[in-house]
């Protein structure tokens, strides 16, 4: 059998995140491909069901990713988005959703080195994790 | 000002009583109207109803345990924009918790209006209740043997089967409300005491020359102390088990496995206030190829789709809102105890943000705000 590759959706914010992997990409660093990036234009758009769609639909892991405090383009997008992460860090792990697979980072435009890290340890940590909804028999 | 003032009771006859109260208390002020649960003209049954006539008020019905929907939903309706009047509620404190909420949420508003509150024995689920209705005579006849059974000190309840989320109430007393009602306690030969506990409450009962109120009675503390206890053992049990139960998607799909996305305990709830819910848009309307890309993935996929989806966002978007009233479950066509589901997800979510939905006006909903320095434990890789 081959061994588990984990499925893991990023969403990263337009002004800080992504343009930190487009940095990563013209510095040639290379990072896992398990990792699907989304662009928003902040993570205070990404809603909960976002988070929940994707564990639904397979995901073995969720990223939220946007700029650091202080920094962010609508002020305060950031801020909310850590609420909403921690609301669903309370819901999530009811129904066996390790919380170690919903990860908020906050990664600035010229962190192009740190997002390829940071990608690089999400990968492995989520491989440990193993496939985060095994019994699943049909899609629900 | 007046604090508190008796309710005269002739005969044990507690619902004549608080009929003409409320009577007394829309003649006396300048109330337009009052929603009360009314009993309906054409049927055995109860349903809140905005009162305009205080001569209609003999058909009101505030004890009866029939709780057909939240009447918070209702109240916001009539509250959101300026009425041309001023206006009164008698509520459930569950009704009154959903309406604080919806305030917060900018979907009413308690300027001009005085909410009465009643101490809350619990209610019964609307089969039950259509069941317990048709027992009896007329409404009136089922509510006094209620009133009997509930506030006579017996403790033998066992026709009254309340719905799980009254048993596991810890809120019966109406703290929220401009003036309480009070029952736990009470010696119906010494009256009923309704007490004023906002400004707006001392305003409408100076008005309403009814002499003051005796001392609580002393067993009130005691009764009201022990249906804590009673409800807090029931409610932890609950939780255990509905915990077990769900520890697992698989496990959460076994408990919901019933449902058919009718999606009635969404309309049923009474903090869930969108006008347009997302998964009645177009959204949900996926595209055939879609539902066959589904049925490929895993060999089969469930129809209607998207059941747990569904509630797994309702639990992200209003458990920090919910009140715990279980018109979720006293809606669901098909019996799924929702209500067990919602308050264990609630009691964690409302517990993180230190916040208890519906008690305290001034508190901000958790979803509403943000401190810059604030869950640092969330962020980051460890």
């Amino acid at each position: 059998m081959d061994p588990f590759e984990p499925a893991i959706i990023a969403f990263v914010c337009n002004w800080c995140t992504y343009t930190a992997a487009d940095l990563a990409g013209t510095s040639r660093l290379s990072y896992p491909q398990n990792v699907r990036l989304i662009r928003v234009m902040c993570t205070g758009m990404v809603d909960p069901q976002y988070v929940i769609k994707a564990f639904l639909e397979g995901a073995d892991g969720v990223l939220i990713s946007g700029c650091h405090p202080g920094d962010c383009h609508y002020i305060n997008g950031n801020f909310k988005a850590r609420r909403r992460v921690k609301l669903l860090k309370e819901i999530l792990p009811r129904f066996g959703i390790d919380n170690r697979r919903l990860r908020l980072t906050w990664i600035g435009a010229s962190d192009g080195i740190q997002f390829a890290g940071i990608m690089g340890d999400l990968v492995a940590q989520t491989r440990e994790l193993g496939p985060a909804l095994p019994d699943l028999q049909m899609v629900i | 000002m007046t604090q508190a003032i008796r309710i005269d009771i002739d005969n044990q006859d507690w619902i004549s009583g608080l009929r003409s109260f409320l009577a007394t208390v829309m003649e006396k002020t300048e109330i337009e109207a009052m929603l009360v649960p009314t009993r309906l003209a054409v049927k055995n049954r109860i349903m809140p109803t905005l009162v305009s006539d205080p001569g209609r008020l003999n058909e009101a019905d505030p004890l009866s345990p029939a709780f057909p929907i939240n009447g918070a939903q209702q109240l916001a309706r009539l509250t959101r924009l300026p009425a041309g009047g001023k206006l009164a509620a008698v509520l459930r404190p569950c009704e009154i918790r959903a309406f604080n909420e919806l305030v917060k949420l900018n979907q009413g508003k308690r300027d001009d209006m005085v909410i009465i509150g009643l101490d809350c024995p619990g209610a019964l689920s609307n089969s039950d209740f259509r069941a317990f209705a048709d027992q009896h005579e007329t409404p009136d006849a089922a509510t006094r043997t209620f009133c009997t059974a509930v506030f006579s000190g017996e403790t033998d309840h066992e026709a009254l089967a309340f719905t799980s989320a009254c048993q596991a109430c810890n809120h019966p007393i109406p703290d929220g409300a401009d003036i309480a009602v009070e029952l736990f306690g009470s010696d119906p030969t010494n009256g009923l005491t309704a007490r004023a506990l906002t400004k707006t409450g001392e305003g409408v009962l100076t008005h309403l020359d009814l002499p003051p109120a005796e001392a609580a009675p002393a067993k009130r503390k005691t009764i009201i102390a022990a249906k804590l206890e009673q409800r807090k053992q029931y409610r932890e049990q609950m939780f255990t088990a509905v915990a077990e139960a769900t520890d697992s998607i698989q496990g959460l799909s076994t408990y919901l496995a019933d449902c058919v996305n009718c999606y009635n305990c969404r309309a049923a709830c009474p903090v869930c206030y969108c006008t347009t819910c997302v998964f009645t848009t177009d959204t949900f309307r996926h595209e055939p190829f879609q539902y066959l890309q589904w049925a490929r993935r895993k060999g089969g996929v469930k129809m209607p789709t998207d059941t747990l989806f569904f509630h797994l966002t309702r639990m992200a978007h209003i458990s920090t809102a919910c009140v715990g009233c279980g018109q979720c479950t006293n809606a669901c066509p098909n019996d799924i105890p929702l209500s067990d589901l919602f308050t264990l997800v609630a009691r964690h979510t409302q517990g993180a943000f230190d916040y208890d939905a519906g008690l305290d006006l001034s508190q901000r909903p958790p979803m509403c705000g943000f401190k810059e320095d604030e869950y640092g434990e969330v962020v980051g890789m460890e």
